[in-house]
């Protein structure tokens, strides 16, 4: 067995060497033209939800909840995420109720056979801004802006070697936010010289498809009401609104995470006990 | 192990009751209790039982997942965020099962890379690894389905990626195809055949299993010398021992497999695959799930035409090629020593084979383009020369080093070099050494 452990290692070893030369092989970048992306790697921030305890800062989602309804919410659907999800989002029964009763739902038939509007109820989820997808692209360029429900999860730049064996270790799980939060705060970012932009897009270094894209820049200082004293910035809309994204993807990630240690220690002291026991029942025979 | 001669022996009234009628107890016994299994296997021999485990748990979340999951088009996708959102700890299962497929296959490939470097596949016990190889590939079905069902892009474009690759054949290819999709494209009588198939190729791969461990409980385990079991002094009895080193070992992986479940679920997974598939827009590269990387590297590395062969069908053949050569291993090793123990040359190559297959599976994440299709144009050809070449020569020109007389012999002599004092002519007599 130390044998085969020590081939292990000298084969880690190697591959490592190998696998550094790695980089030689991409395409040289051009700074105008570049044919990789994103142009530039999203920045790593510091989330609450990250690493084993990380728990969701509530009140940073009750603000991006209010960034996503004021702001995104005008074009991006959230489909899969119900109101009543919201009271993980420390909200009280009678304020989701009150949240979703400020928004109109389509309901039907009813015993006419027509179609009628409602106020919604905390069971509904989140109505769309667009009666279908063909309506979404038409209203934007031809480009329907994705569904946000689970967007935290369905974005993630390429960390490449050694990272991605580093982010087993450390636990690296929010490549969607810093995606978001990079994006969100790219904007201002001038286009190296020489860069055509095509019409109607707007460039981003941070954007994962391409140099530009369809949606402009969606913030501004001051554009949302915080009541609770956080900065009117920009970045801090930002930073709230992958928050929120990310809750909306992973609901259960606190409970997930609980879980987890609560199993991870029960089965380092079994495993404690099973070796104890394997030693035990070994002690008698050379092996 | 072979032989017949049960030690079972019923104790209470029923028991002789039931085994006068149909001795159950008794092949459970004489196969999982009193089977004799060689007193120096390692840690690397715990997997065909972390296997097993795998397997249930796949097949015991699987059940339970199917329970609410939609197979069409429409509502695949809801459903599974359904299950991940609604369903009491549905995202547990969920996570379970998906982390669980790709620990299966770590599982099963540290299972094959032991098979090959102790020789497992060698006379009396081809069938063995074969049943062993069938069981891979009905794992590749069902993993490659299962990755289809959620509906996302990748499961969208891999499926349309991978069928395509049966239109490479000649002749007959489309026809496979269209069989295959239920239609000219992936849609939702694929989506429906996908779904019926992941749920039935499981319990062919537990069949199989049967038939392994069958397989396996004639020849007996092979062993780190590859030494055949020659006295009752070379053996234990399954259980207590091998049972509490396999059970030492499952708990380890079962940890290792935790941290994916409860802190990267997604780690091993594509982010485009929560993106609901979408026929009209193609992700930037499709990439398969990362257990089949080599081979898709393999496939991809055939960019040129070798006579009447174009490059597409070169490089279905090379993939199939590069499993199917697995199912002839048994009689392509001509050395007469079994375990890469006494093989200094063979284990060379066998490290670098190693090297090699993950250096693949890296390259098959890449983009073709550039020098990586020239480093998976030579990484290829050491997959199939390492087969094809060093496997037959090695074995006519190599010098194997001194085997130990019998397994009891090589335990005592390690256990000498490792300074533990032994009493001479003392095998399965208690010493102090754990």
């Amino acid at each position: 067995m130390k044998k085969f452990i020590g081939g292990l290692v000298v084969v880690g070893l190697a591959l490592s060497g190998t696998v550094g030369l790695a980089p030689a092989a991409e395409e040289g970048h051009n700074a105008a033209e570049p044919t990789h992306f994103p142009i530039l790697k999203p920045r790593e921030e510091s989330w609450s939800f990250a690493g084993p305890f990380g728990t969701y800062d509530k009140a940073q989602l009750q603000r991006g909840l209010k960034v996503y309804k004021e702001v995104c919410s005008a074009c991006h659907s959230m489909d899969l995420v119900a109101f009543r999800t919201l009271e993980h989002l420390g909200y009280s029964e009678e304020q989701v109720k009150a949240f979703a009763a400020e928004y109109t739902v389509q309901d039907g038939p009813n015993a006419d056979g027509e179609m009628f509007d409602r106020p919604g109820i905390p069971s509904d989820h989140f109505p769309s801004p667009f009666p279908n997808v063909e309506a979404a692209a038409a209203a934007n360029a031809g480009a329907a802006p994705p569904d946000m429900s689970l967007l935290a999860k369905a974005r993630g730049v390429e960390r490449g070697f050694p990272r991605f064996i580093f982010d087993i270790f450390t636990q690296y799980a929010e490549a969607g936010p810093d995606y978001i939060h990079s994006l969100l705060t790219g904007y201002d970012e001038q286009p190296p010289e020489g860069m055509q932009i095509p019409e109607g897009t707007h460039f981003n270094p941070y954007f994962i498809a391409g140099k530009s894209l369809a949606m402009a820049k969606p913030l501004s200082d001051d554009q949302v009401t915080y009541d609770d004293g956080a900065p009117q910035t920009v970045d801090q809309y930002a930073r709230d609104v992958s928050a929120f994204l990310m809750w909306a993807a992973e609901p259960h990630m606190e409970e997930r995470k609980r879980m987890g240690f609560r199993v991870m220690v029960f089965l380092v002291i079994f495993a404690g006990l099973v070796y104890a026991t394997k030693r035990r029942v070994w002690s008698a025979v050379a092996h | 192990m072979s032989g017949g001669h049960s030690t079972y022996t019923p104790k209470t009234g029923i028991e002789r009751w039931i085994d006068a009628r149909m001795p159950l107890p008794r092949l459970m016994y004489d196969s999982f209790v009193a089977y004799p299994v060689p007193r120096n296997l390692n840690y690397a021999y715990t997997f065909g039982g972390i296997l097993s485990i795998m397997l249930i748990a796949q097949i015991l979340t699987g059940v339970v997942l199917a329970m609410h999951y939609t197979p069409h088009i429409t509502m695949a996708f809801q459903s599974v965020e359904k299950i991940m959102r609604d369903v009491n700890s549905g995202w547990l299962l969920r996570y379970m099962h998906s982390n669980g497929a790709s620990f299966f296959f770590i599982a099963v490939y540290i299972h094959i890379f032991r098979g090959l470097f102790y020789g497992s596949y060698k006379a009396p016990r081809e069938l063995l690894w074969i049943l062993g190889c069938i069981i891979y590939l009905l794992m590749m079905a069902t993993g490659f389905m299962g990755y289809v069902l959620p509906w996302g892009q990748m499961s969208f474009w891999g499926a349309t990626v991978i069928t395509g690759f049966f239109t490479a054949i000649p002749l007959v290819g489309e026809w496979i195809q269209q069989l295959l999709l239920g239609g000219y494209a992936v849609d939702n009588p694929t989506l429906n055949r996908f779904f019926a198939l992941h749920y039935l190729l499981p319990f062919m791969i537990a069949g199989v299993v049967v038939l392994h461990v069958w397989a396996l409980h004639v020849t007996g385990q092979t062993n780190p010398t590859g030494i055949e079991v020659k006295s009752k002094t070379d053996t234990v009895a399954f259980t207590p021992y091998a049972t509490i080193k396999d059970a030492f070992a499952m708990v380890l992986f079962l940890l290792a497999f935790s941290y994916f479940i409860f802190y990267i679920p997604n780690y091993l997974g594509h982010p485009d695959n929560y993106i609901i598939a979408n026929p009209l827009k193609t992700p930037a590269h499709i990439v398969p799930e990362w257990y089949f990387l080599p081979f898709y590297a393999i496939l991809r590395a055939i960019t040129f035409n070798i006579g009447p062969i174009d490059s597409k069908l070169g490089g279905v053949l090379a993939m199939f090629g590069a499993i199917a050569v697995l199912f002839f291993v048994p009689w392509l090793d001509t050395s007469k020593v079994r375990s890469a123990v006494y093989r200094p040359w063979f284990k060379l190559f066998f490290w670098l084979f190693a090297a090699n297959a993950i250096f693949l599976g890296w390259l098959g994440s890449r983009p073709a383009e550039g020098s990586y299709v020239v480093m998976a144009q030579l990484a290829t050809l050491y997959y199939f020369a390492f087969f094809l070449v060093i496997m037959p020569l090695l074995g006519l020109i190599e010098t194997p080093r001194r085997l130990p007389n019998s397994i009891t012999e090589a335990v005592l002599e390690k256990n000498k070099a490792g300074g533990a004092a032994m009493p001479a002519g003392a095998t399965a007599a208690p010493d102090h050494k754990g």
